[in-house]
């Protein structure tokens, strides 16, 4: 570059001062983004483990021992093995119905999707306590019959599916639109039944969109606070999952077990992170490599 | 046809969680059992209080009956407490910030009778305390009184009153002040309330959000606070970075305690729920509550523990504002003298 500079200043001063210019301000950009980056989400991030850690790792370790952190740990497990199965054979039905099938009313159902997305989860906390609770008819008739859903374990589980159901059918619904119906027509016009045809042609062109949904699903499963504070009811040991049971061990003054159970659901989300940047790249072959 | 099987799967599958759930949180309830669970769901700062209280009543009940107890926690503001026990949360008992927001479970769910605060002594109140001040240490803004809140220099931290039980303790103590500094004008106490909450930098939703805003984030001047709270404040973050002013008049508060007679019914509870809560007024729990900074009612503990309760003016609920239920209507509730005062800022 600065040979070109020299050989041919006359002609070519216009172009290297502009390309010179946009090198600066690309380089100024680049190092902003990075700071930016840095300052806000890395040194939180960092800060974290540096709380969790500052006692030793004697008073880390022994942050887990109190059996309502050990509860909450359970509980967001719990939740978050029945929610992300559910939501995954969900996602699929739909995203299978809405690329696959042409019918009236396919755009509405896509809209509806996203609702969760486009409601805020405190409102999406407070209508299952306005079903369940003793406000509505069918709430009233399920506690005189025991069934309790709300401050309760069911309720944390079904608020936790309102929130976290769009990840997987999104995901889904653009890999599948993208790739179109070409294989599968193929697939029934040579003689395999509808189930066949999902197994063995559906399946493996989406298992990296559908591997990324799960995971986005998963990480939204481990951490939502918002609705799941709403129908829990903040029993200790019994309805707090691991974010409010964060919030109830710093109301109380415990900041290092706060911190440290902060710090597990941090490394989830690293893990969550590294993950999806593995499966980002195959989401993108999957997309393109098709004919 | 094989997407309808899927369907009813999933459908299973979410049956099948409940049912797990809700027999889960049943056989905490046996009656006869060796072990019982109790619900109690209390205000905000009571966290340390009921941590010692329910230890303590665990190793009576276990001497006394051979029964295993369980006491499982809930805290959060007064007002949104209620809000869940109403909405279906199943109390065994409820520990909250004032009798309004136990009359309105009384009142809209009828799970426990009406006059549910003559079933113990003094009201079911089995302790108090009242409404003081923490400022930062050496007191660098002088706030001695409550004329000082005022004051466009000082920045105040105090929970939102629709929300926590202690923050409308906290706007009656004021209001008080106002009533007898300005011989009952109703316009000069407004002007003097509007001024006090224009200086309200956090309006949190419970006690206990307000004090680590205070205290934990650095916001604001002054704090108002129950008592324990800001004696709790000290003791966990230092002496030497806080202090507690004591106004020239405050509110005895009065946090009562009650059976969730309906709830205990169905979960078997009713027996050791009574126990647990007459404990409260024994030696053992009284020593308790003082330990913890509230004002017991006995009176010999009350007098061990005198240097920690300093003698201050203080007026009643029952006798300055004629109870609960009218302070609340003409206060707390939508188009109260509180919304009629209070403009958030934006």
């Amino acid at each position: 570059m600065e040979n070109m500079i020299q050989s041919d200043v006359s002609k070519q001063t216009l172009s290297v001062r502009s390309s010179l210019k946009s090198a600066i301000v690309r380089r100024l950009f680049i190092s902003l983004v990075f700071l930016f980056l840095f300052c806000f989400l890395v040194v939180p991030l960092i800060s974290i483990f540096f709380e969790a850690l500052r006692q030793g790792a004697g008073v880390y370790f022994s942050s887990f021992a109190d059996p309502n952190t050990l509860s909450s740990i359970r509980l967001t497990l719990i939740v978050t093995l029945a929610v992300v199965p559910i939501n995954t054979v969900f996602g699929i039905l739909i995203a299978w119905t809405v690329t696959k099938y042409a019918f009236k009313g396919k755009n509405m159902l896509v809209t509806l999707v996203d609702l969760p997305f486009s409601v805020s989860p405190v409102i999406g906390g407070l209508i299952f306590v306005l079903l369940f609770g003793e406000h509505s008819e069918l709430g009233r008739w399920l506690i005189a019959h025991n069934i309790n859903i709300v401050f309760n374990v069911p309720g944390i589980v079904i608020a936790t599916l309102f929130v976290t159901f769009p990840f997987v059918a999104r995901e889904l619904i653009s890999l599948m639109n993208h790739q179109g119906t070409a294989l599968e027509e193929a697939s029934l016009v040579l003689g395999a039944g509808a189930w066949q045809t999902f197994f063995r042609v559906t399946l493996p062109n989406i298992k990296w969109g559908l591997l990324y949904g799960i995971i986005l699903c998963n990480a939204r499963a481990i951490g939502e606070f918002g609705a799941v504070s709403v129908v829990s009811g903040h029993i200790s040991g019994m309805t707090n999952t691991m974010p409010l049971q964060i919030e109830n061990l710093y109301n109380e003054y415990q900041l290092d077990p706060a911190f440290a159970l902060a710090s597990i659901m941090s490394l989830f989300a690293i893990i969550t992170m590294i993950l999806k940047m593995i499966l980002e790249k195959n989401v993108q072959k999957a997309a393109n490599g098709r004919p | 046809m094989k997407k309808i099987n899927l369907f009813i799967v999933s459908i299973l599958i979410v049956g099948l969680l409940s049912a797990c759930g809700s027999s889960s949180a049943a056989s905490g309830s046996g009656n006869s059992s060796k072990s019982v669970h109790l619900l109690n769901v209390s205000y905000d700062p009571t966290r340390e209080l009921y941590k010692e209280f329910n230890q303590a009543f665990a190793t009576y009940w276990k001497g006394k009956t051979g029964q295993t107890v369980t006491v499982q926690q809930s805290h959060g503001g007064s007002g949104a407490q209620s809000r869940s026990v109403i909405d279906g949360l199943k109390a065994d008992v409820v520990t909250l910030a004032l009798s309004g927001d136990i009359d309105a479970i009384a009142n809209k769910t009828g799970r426990l009778p009406k006059n549910w605060q003559q079933k113990l002594p003094d009201h079911s109140t089995p302790y108090t305390s009242t409404i003081v001040f923490l400022v930062r240490a050496g007191n660098p803004k002088h706030i001695n009184d409550w004329s000082d809140l005022t004051r466009k220099d000082v920045s105040i931290v105090t929970p939102n009153p629709k929300t926590s039980g202690g923050a409308r303790w906290n706007y009656l103590a004021a209001w008080a002040y106002a009533d007898q500094k300005y011989h009952h004008n109703q316009t000069q106490i407004k002007a003097f309330m509007k001024q006090l909450y224009s200086n309200v930098k956090v309006l949190d939703s419970g006690a206990r959000g307000a004090t680590t805003t205070f205290t934990q984030r650095g916001i604001g001047d002054v704090l108002i606070a129950w008592e324990n709270e800001a004696y709790l404040s000290l003791n966990e973050l230092g002496k030497n970075k806080f202090q507690i002013v004591y106004p020239s008049i405050s509110i005895l508060t009065e946090p009562p305690v009650a059976v969730v007679d309906q709830n205990a019914k169905s979960n078997g509870t009713e027996k050791v729920a009574n126990a647990y809560l007459n404990y409260l007024y024994t030696d053992q729990g009284q020593e308790i509550i003082a330990k913890n900074y509230y004002r017991p009612r006995n009176k010999s503990i009350l007098q061990k523990y005198g240097k920690q309760f300093p003698n201050i003016k203080l007026v009643t609920i029952d006798g300055y504002f004629g109870g609960w239920a009218k302070a609340q209507k003409e206060h707390f509730d939508d188009g109260g003298t509180f919304d009629q005062i209070y403009q958030p800022k934006n």
